[in-house]
């Protein structure tokens, strides 16, 4: 007899695998960014099965919320309606999904040949509070540094965005 | 959660990488591109909170990383998709075989 929660995982990581296989295969651009959108989705609601609730806010925000919208904007931008890609060549596909069958094969040998030993009691994750605390401490195990680091990191991406679109268009085609 | 064994969390990511892979290689359009690789990254991030939670309970490292790997990958999203209007308005073209103008 399984577990609802059981239940629940195995539903959800099927909805993960599935959109996001039928994103990367679907002809359609539009609809392969909404089964993306599906995708990312699904995991967000893993992340909330397993406690992390910040977390999975978190990848809804940015992923749902920021990226997946930033996608279809880009899409509206570049595609014309109704334009259906152009398939991959047979011998490309053979050989991509050689590469991936094979690897995740590798993979599935490995995770099964490996003995995880745990250390210390299941437990939900960290606090809201803790994660404040944690993320600004200049002690051990602070992160204060990474965190300042990323914030650089944004601001210079954001002035590479702006940077890039005031660009002067010179046609040479 | 406890009763789901970690093998089958790293069965999931370990298929969501490999989906992301073979969009990689499959895709010619820079926008579908760049879908695959966030499926890469979801996967990573998956791992992360999978190894986190299961033996290594008590030290949220793994969740730092998955928190800066979410937002380079949100920084890295914007700038992939200026450079990829930019190269629409030059080329009126996004298909990476189209943009070979650096090619030797």
């Amino acid at each position: 007899m399984m577990h609802p929660g059981q239940v629940m995982f195995y539903v959800l990581s099927a909805l993960v695998l599935v959109s996001g296989l039928l994103s990367v295969i679907s002809r359609k651009i539009f609809r392969s960014a909404i089964f993306l959108l599906f995708s990312l989705t699904g995991i967000a609601g893993i992340y909330f099965q397993m406690q992390y609730e910040f977390l999975a806010a978190v990848q809804i925000i940015v992923y749902v919320g920021g990226i997946v919208v930033l996608i279809i904007f880009s899409i509206f931008l570049t595609q014309q309606t109704g334009t259906v890609l152009p398939a991959a060549t047979l011998n490309r596909k053979l050989f991509a999904v050689l590469a991936s069958a094979l690897g995740f094969g590798f993979m599935i040998f490995q995770l099964n040949n490996h003995v995880f030993t745990s250390s210390g009691k299941n437990s939900p994750g960290p606090e809201v509070s803790e994660i404040g605390r944690q993320m600004l401490n200049v002690n051990e195990s602070g992160y204060a540094l990474p965190f300042e680091v990323v914030s650089i990191l944004l601001l210079a991406a954001m002035i590479g965005c702006i940077v890039i679109a005031l660009k002067e268009i010179r046609t040479e085609k | 959660m406890n009763e789901i064994p970690l093998s089958h969390i790293l069965c999931v990511s370990t298929g969501l990488f490999f989906i992301g892979i073979y969009g990689f290689l499959t895709r010619r359009n820079l926008i579908t591109i760049l879908m695959s690789v966030e499926l890469i990254l979801n996967s990573v991030n998956l791992n992360f909170i999978a190894f986190n939670k299961y033996l290594y309970p008590d030290k949220p490292d793994g969740f730092f990383f998955s928190v800066f790997i979410i937002a380079i990958a949100a920084a890295e999203a914007a700038v992939a998709i200026a450079i990829i209007i930019h190269l629409y308005r030059h080329y009126r073209s996004i298909d990476v075989e189209d943009a070979d103008t650096m090619r030797f």
